[in-house]
C-alpha cells in the first residue's frame, strides 16, 4: 500500500488508560486494513487489531521524554494511547493513518478486500437472508387498502428510495409524482409498516415544501388516501418530530410543515428531537465524560446530565411511544416527517415499530427492521458513520441512538427480546466497521451501481450463522408482557434510561460486570438440551433392552456410547479478577508484588475467546482481559511500608484456594 | 455457653456485649495466638435448641496472648469500651480484620500501650505489619482530641501503619437517603434535571467511597500476608460495621451465601449496632441503607456470586425501618417475646419455604474467589428494583417510611445504646 509509510514500529508502549502508569511493550503493525498492536509478552503474545475504518481521530500530543504519545480515538468508543520511541516513526504513523482512516474511494473500504471463503452461492444466499418482499407479505400486503406501486421504477421519482414502495391504492401515480414534488428531495409519504390488527399504518416522507402559504392538491390528495386506507379512523396523525422552532425557520426557506387548516382530517404534532448536530455534540460531550481519569461521581453525573444525551434519548423514544399507541390504542395511521426523512423519521418509525410488533424484538425481525426503515429508505450511511472522507459535518450518531433505543428496552423488558446485548454491540461495530456491504453508500441507488451483492458479503448472513452467540436466554415469546405491542409505565420514570456502560466503555473490561447472567443461562440450557438428548437415548435403549427380554432372544446389546455431556465449564463460575485502584488520588497502602494477576486474567481471557464467535471483533477487542494491575497503584508520594514480600507470588491465593 | 471457651477469651458482664460477636467461618483453622471456640459445636448446638439462626453468644475473640487485664486496660482506652475484636479471618493469608472505636487520646495525646493490638501483631506472622484504616479525615481524627478521643498515636503503635480515608457519617448521608427517596418519588421532575438531581442528593458517593475504603482494606487483607488490619471510626458503630462487613462479602464466599449474609448481619450490624433490628427505632437508618446499597452493586457487578438475591435485601429494607412489625408477629402468636426471639423472628420469617422464590438467587454459582467490585462511576448504578413493574425501591419503600415513622411510638426504643456501657466508659 502507498500509503504506508513505515509498515512495523518496534518498543510502542500500549498505555492503560484506567491506570496509567501501566503500560504494555510490543511492536506496531500497519496493514492495508489494520492496525495491530502485539505485545512482547512471549506467553501471551496479546494482539490488538484496529480496523482503519474504526478511527474517528488520531491525535499527536507533545513528544515526552518517554517517547511521542499518539492517541486514536475509535468509533466503536475503543481509546488506544500508543507511546512511539521515536518522534519520527510517531510522525509517519500519524501520517499514514490519517490518510489510510479516510479513504476518499469505496473499492478502499474493507468489505472489498474482506473474504471469508465463501462460495459465489452462498455469498447470493446471504445476502438473500432477509427479504423485505417477504416482510410485506408478512404484514399483510398487498391487501384491498395497500399496493405495491412501481412509480419509482429505475428511481424515476426519487433517488433515495427503494424501487419497490407500498402506497395506498387510492394515490394514484398522479397524485403520487405531484406529492413528491410538494416534499424536500421528493420523499413522498410511503408505507414503513402496517398494522394489520386494526389496518393503522406508519407512514413516512420528508419535509413539505409549503413555506408560508404553499399548497399542493396532489399531497392534500395523498395524506386523503393514507387516512382512506385506515377505514376504522377519521382522521391520521401527522407527527414532526423537529422541535417546533426549527420547523419554523425552514418555512423561511420554503419548506416546513403541514398547515392543518390546509389538510383535511388531520391532527398534527411536533415532538422535538435535536437535530444531527446537536447530537453529535451531545455524543462528543458524553465520551469526554467516559475518558475522564478517575472522576468523583459529581464529576460523571454532571457531565452526564450537561451532554444532554439521555434526555435525546428519552426525546426519540417518547416520540416511538407516541406513534405507537396512536397506532395500537387509538388505532390511528400516523404519517412521520423531519426535515429530509431519513434520521430522525427513521429513529422513530423503527421505534414505534419495534414497541408495536413482537416480530421485530427477534433476532431475524430485527435485521428486517434496520433494512426496513434504515437500509432501504435511504439513511445516509456514508456520510454519517464517515465510511468515506467527507464533510465532518454530516457525521452524526443516528442509529447509534437508536440501538441505544433498544437497550433502554431490552433493561425493562428483559423477556421481550430475543436477541441480547451482545447482538446490538455486534451491529453498531459492523456499521462502522465496512467489513459487510451492507451499510455503504447513502442510498438503494449508490448501492446497486457499486454492485454491493456481487462484490461484498452480507453481515447478516454473518450474524444469522453464529446466532448462538446473540440468544437471549430470558426470551419468552409467550409471555404476556412479550405478545402484542410493548406498554411502558404511563408515568415518566426518568430512572428508566440509563447510561450503556456495556457500550461506551465496552473496551474497559474492568468496569463492566465480572459475571455475565446471559452466558451463564446461555450454558444451563445449553446442558439441560444434551441431558434431554441423553435421556431419549438411554429410553430407546431402554426400550431396545426391554423388547429383548421379552422375546427372550440372545442378542447382545451394545455398549451404549459414552456420555456425552460433560458438564458445563466452570470458567463462567469462577470469574476471577483481581482489585483495582481503589485509592484514587489518596494515599494508599503498597501494593502486592507486580506479577500478581496473570492467572486471573488467562482466566477471563479464554472464556472471552471462548464466547466471541466473530473472529475481527474478538480480535480487536475481546481478548483485552480489562483487569487492571495494581502494581502501580500507589501513588509515589505515599509513605510504603518495605516490601517485605516482594519475592512471593501472591496470585496463587486464589489459586491455592481453588485446590484447597 | 462460658463454659465452652477457653477462660480468658469471654470476659463476663464488661462491656462485651456492647460488642458481641462471633466467628463464622466454618471448618477454620486459626492461629494458636488467637483464642478460638470452634463455631461447628456451637452451631450443632444452637441448632439444635432453637432450629434456627439466635443470637450469638455474648463473646468475642480476642488474641490468645491477650489477659483480661489488658482487654479490660484497652477498653478503657477505647470508646464505649469497643476494644480492638476480631471481625474476620481471611485463612489464606492469615490476616485478621480487626475493628474497635476510636482510642480515647484526649488533647494531652495521652498514649497507652495497647497490649491488645501488640498481641494481635504478635501472634501474627513474625515480621507482618499492622494497618489502621481511620474513616475520618485525618483533620476529624485531630479534632475528636477535644471531645477527649482521638486516633493512634505513631508513636505508641510501633509496626503499625495509619490511612485516613473520610467516610461521611451521621447527618450527610441520612440527608442524602431521604434527599434520594423524595428525588425518585418525585414523578413531575423532567429528565433535564434528573441527573443533577440525583447528583445533588449525593447518595451515590456515599456509595462509592463505602464500597473504596472497603476494597481498600480488603485488599490489604488478601495480599498482606499475617498482616493485622485494624479499621476504626469514631464510634466504631456505623463506618466501621460498614467497611468490615463489606470487605466480608468481598472476600469470604461463606458469606456470599443466604445463612452467611444472616449470620454477617445479625453479628455485625444487628448485634453491634442495632441498625437493621426491628425493635431500634432510635438509630438513624443510613448505615443499613448504604450497606444494602452497596451490597446491591456488589450483586450488580457479580450476579452469579450471591445466594441471595434482590429479594432479601429489600426485605432487610423493610426491616431497617424502626417498625412495629415485630409485635404484630408476636401478638399474633400470643406471646410476649423479648427482643432476642424478635430479631430472631425476622430470619425465622425469611427462611419460610414459601419465601423462598423471592429470597435466593437462582442462578448463584459457589466460587471461591473474591470478587473485586470496580468502583468507578460508570460501574454504580442507582438501585432499582429490577422486577417489573418498574419498582423503585427506594420509591415504594418512602411510603414505608412515612407511615412507620408516624407509627412509632418511644416504647418502642427498647434496646437504648446505652447497654452495658457503663462499667467501662468510667475508666
Amino acid at each position: 500500500m502507498e500509503h504506508i509509510r513505515t509498515p512495523k514500529v518496534e518498543n510502542v508502549r500500549l498505555v492503560d488508560r484506567i491506570s496509567s502508569r501501566k503500560a504494555t511493550l510490543g511492536t506496531l503493525y500497519l496493514t492495508a486494513t489494520h492496525v495491530i498492536f502485539v505485545e512482547n509478552a512471549p506467553d501471551t503474545r496479546k494482539e490488538t487489531w484496529i480496523l482503519h475504518s474504526q478511527i474517528s481521530t488520531i491525535e499527536k500530543q507533545a513528544t515526552a521524554a518517554s517517547g511521542c504519545p499518539l492517541l486514536i480515538r475509535c468509533k466503536n468508543f475503543q481509546l488506544l494511547q500508543l507511546i512511539i520511541p521515536q518522534e519520527r516513526d510517531c510522525h509517519d504513523v500519524y501520517l499514514s493513518l490519517i490518510r489510510l482512516a479516510r479513504p476518499v474511494k469505496y473499492e478502499e473500504l474493507y468489505c472489498f478486500s474482506f473474504n471469508p471463503q465463501l462460495d459465489k452461492e452462498e455469498r447470493e444466499q446471504g445476502w438473500m437472508l432477509i427479504n423485505l418482499r417477504e416482510e410485506h407479505k408478512r404484514m399483510g400486503l398487498p391487501n384491498p387498502h395497500w399496493q405495491l406501486s412501481d412509480v419509482n421504477r429505475d428511481y424515476r421519482v426519487c433517488d433515495s428510495y427503494p424501487t419497490e414502495l407500498y402506497v395506498p391504492k387510492s394515490a394514484t401515480a398522479h397524485i403520487i409524482v405531484g406529492s413528491s414534488k410538494f416534499r424536500s428531495r421528493r420523499r413522498f409519504p410511503a408505507l414503513s409498516y402496517y398494522h394489520r390488527d386494526n389496518h393503522a399504518s406508519i407512514c413516512r416522507s420528508s419535509q413539505p415544501l409549503s413555506g408560508f402559504s404553499a399548497r399542493c392538491l396532489e399531497d392534500e390528495q395523498m395524506l386523503q388516501a393514507i387516512r382512506k386506507a385506515n377505514p376504522g379512523s377519521d382522521f391520521i396523525y401527522v407527527v414532526d418530530t423537529r422541535p417546533k422552532l426549527n420547523a419554523m425557520a425552514n418555512r423561511a426557506a420554503g419548506k416546513g410543515y403541514e398547515n392543518e387548516d390546509n389538510y383535511s382530517n388531520i391532527k398534527f404534532q411536533f415532538i422535538g428531537i435535536e437535530n444531527i448536530h446537536v447530537m453529535r455534540n451531545s455524543l462528543q460531550k458524553m465520551l469526554e465524560v467516559c475518558e475522564l481519569k478517575s472522576p468523583s461521581m459529581s464529576d460523571f453525573l454532571w457531565g452526564l446530565e450537561n451532554s444532554g444525551w439521555l434526555r435525546h434519548i428519552k426525546a426519540i423514544m417518547d416520540a416511538g411511544i407516541f406513534i405507537a399507541k396512536a397506532v395500537s390504542e387509538e388505532g390511528v395511521s400516523v404519517l412521520v416527517h423531519c426535515s429530509d426523512g431519513w434520521d430522525r423519521t427513521a429513529q422513530v418509525c423503527s421505534v414505534a415499530s419495534l414497541l408495536l410488533d413482537p416480530h421485530y424484538r427477534t433476532l431475524r425481525g430485527f435485521m428486517v427492521l434496520i433494512e426496513k426503515d434504515w437500509i432501504s429508505f435511504g439513511h445516509k450511511f456514508n456520510h454519517r458513520y464517515g465510511n468515506l472522507d467527507g464533510d465532518p459535518k454530516e457525521i452524526s450518531p443516528v442509529i447509534d441512538q437508536f440501538i441505544e433505543c433498544v437497550w433502554q428496552l431490552m433493561e425493562q423488558f428483559p423477556c421481550a427480546f430475543e436477541f441480547n446485548e451482545r447482538f446490538l454491540i455486534h451491529i453498531q461495530h459492523h456499521i462502522y466497521s465496512c467489513q459487510f456491504g451492507n451499510f455503504l453508500c447513502n442510498s438503494q441507488k449508490e448501492r446497486q451501481e457499486l454492485k454491493i451483492q456481487e462484490r461484498t458479503y452480507s453481515l447478516w448472513a454473518h450474524l444469522w450463522k453464529n446466532r448462538a452467540d446473540y440468544m437471549n436466554p430470558l426470551f419468552r415469546a409467550d409471555h404476556s408482557q412479550t405478545r402484542g405491542a410493548l406498554r411502558l409505565p404511563t408515568t415518566p420514570c426518568n430512572f428508566m434510561y440509563k447510561f450503556w456502560s456495556g457500550m461506551y466503555n465496552r473496551f474497559e473490561k474492568g468496569l463492566q460486570p465480572r459475571q455475565s447472567v446471559t452466558d451463564y443461562l446461555m450454558a444451563v440450557k445449553e446442558e439441560t438440551q444434551q441431558l434431554e438428548e441423553e435421556r431419549e437415548a438411554l429410553e430407546e435403549r431402554l426400550e431396545k433392552i426391554q423388547k429383548v427380554q421379552l422375546h427372550h432372544t440372545k442378542v447382545k446389546s451394545k455398549h451404549s456410547e459414552p456420555s456425552k455431556h460433560s458438564g458445563f465449564s466452570t470458567s463462567d463460575n469462577s470469574t476471577a479478577n483481581t482489585p483495582q485502584d481503589y485509592s484514587g488520588n489518596m494515599k494508599s497502602f503498597p501494593s502486592r508484588s507486580p506479577s500478581q494477576g496473570d492467572e486471573d486474567s488467562a482466566l477471563i481471557l479464554t472464556q472471552d475467546n471462548l464466547k466471541s464467535s466473530d473472529p475481527d471483533l474478538s480480535a480487536s477487542s475481546d481478548q483485552e482481559s480489562g483487569v487492571e494491575d495494581l502494581s502501580c497503584r500507589s501513588p509515589s508520594g505515599g509513605e510504603r511500608a518495605p516490601s517485605e514480600d516482594s519475592g512471593k507470588d501472591r496470585d496463587s491465593d486464589e489459586a491455592v484456594f481453588l485446590t484447597a | 455457653m462460658a463454659q465452652l471457651l477457653s477462660p480468658g477469651a469471654v470476659l463476663p458482664g464488661i462491656g462485651i456485649t456492647s460488642f458481641p460477636f462471633f466467628y463464622p467461618f466454618k471448618g477454620l483453622r486459626l492461629r494458636d495466638a488467637w483464642h478460638f471456640h470452634p463455631p461447628e459445636r456451637y452451631y450443632k448446638r444452637t441448632a439444635r435448641e432453637v432450629g434456627a439462626l439466635v443470637l450469638l453468644p455474648r463473646a468475642v475473640i480476642v488474641p490468645r496472648a491477650a489477659d483480661d487485664d489488658a482487654l479490660a486496660l484497652s477498653a478503657r482506652f477505647r470508646r464505649g469500651g469497643r476494644f480492638p475484636v476480631l471481625s474476620y479471618h481471611h485463612a489464606l493469608s492469615g490476616t485478621v480484620l480487626l475493628r474497635s472505636s476510636q482510642p480515647l487520646t484526649g488533647p494531652q495525646k495521652r498514649r497507652r500501650a495497647e497490649e491488645l493490638l501488640r498481641a494481635g501483631l504478635a501472634g501474627a506472622r513474625p515480621g507482618a505489619r499492622g494497618f489502621i484504616v481511620d474513616t475520618r479525615s485525618a483533620q476529624a481524627a485531630k479534632q475528636a482530641r477535644v471531645t477527649d478521643a482521638g486516633t493512634e498515636a505513631k508513636a505508641a503503635y510501633r509496626g503499625w501503619k495509619r490511612r485516613h480515608r473520610p467516610l461521611e457519617r451521621g447527618r450527610p448521608p441520612q440527608e442524602s437517603f431521604m434527599c434520594l427517596v423524595e428525588a425518585c418519588g418525585d414523578l413531575e421532575q423532567s429528565i433535564d434535571h434528573w441527573l443533577s438531581r440525583l447528583e445533588g442528593c449525593h447518595w451515590l458517593p456515599h456509595v462509592k467511597e463505602a464500597l473504596s475504603t472497603t476494597c481498600l482494606a480488603a485488599q490489604v487483607v488478601a495480599h498482606r500476608e499475617g498482616a493485622c488490619i485494624l479499621v476504626h471510626g469514631a464510634e466504631g458503630t456505623d463506618s466501621t460495621l460498614l467497611v468490615t462487613s463489606l470487605a466480608q462479602l468481598i472476600l469470604d464466599p461463606l458469606s456470599r451465601t443466604m445463612a452467611g449474609i444472616q449470620e454477617l448481619v445479625e453479628r455485625d450490624w444487628i448485634q453491634v449496632s442495632g441498625h437493621l433490628a426491628p425493635a431500634l427505632c432510635t438509630m438513624p437508618t443510613w448505615p443499613s441503607h448504604l450497606f444494602l446499597d452497596c451490597v446491591w452493586q456488589l450483586g450488580r457487578q457479580f450476579p452469579l456470586s450471591l445466594e441471595f438475591g434482590e429479594g432479601l435485601l429489600l426485605a432487610l429494607f423493610e426491616h431497617a425501618y424502626p417498625s412495629p412489625f415485630g409485635t404484630f408477629l408476636c401478638n399474633r402468636r400470643g406471646e410476649l417475646w423479648g427482643l432476642r426471639t424478635r430479631t430472631h423472628f425476622l430470619w425465622s420469617g425469611l427462611n419460610q419455604p414459601k419465601e423462598q422464590r423471592r429470597l435466593w438467587s437462582p442462578i448463584y454459582t459457589p466460587s471461591p474467589l473474591a470478587i473485586w467490585p470496580s468502583v468507578e462511576p460508570w460501574s454504580l448504578r442507582l438501585w432499582q428494583g429490577d422486577r417489573p413493574p418498574h419498582l423503585l425501591p427506594w420509591e415504594a419503600h418512602y411510603s414505608i417510611y412515612k407511615e412507620k415513622t408516624e407509627l412509632l411510638q418511644p416504647s418502642f426504643s427498647l434496646w437504648a445504646p446505652t447497654l452495658n456501657a457503663g462499667s467501662l466508659d468510667s475508666g
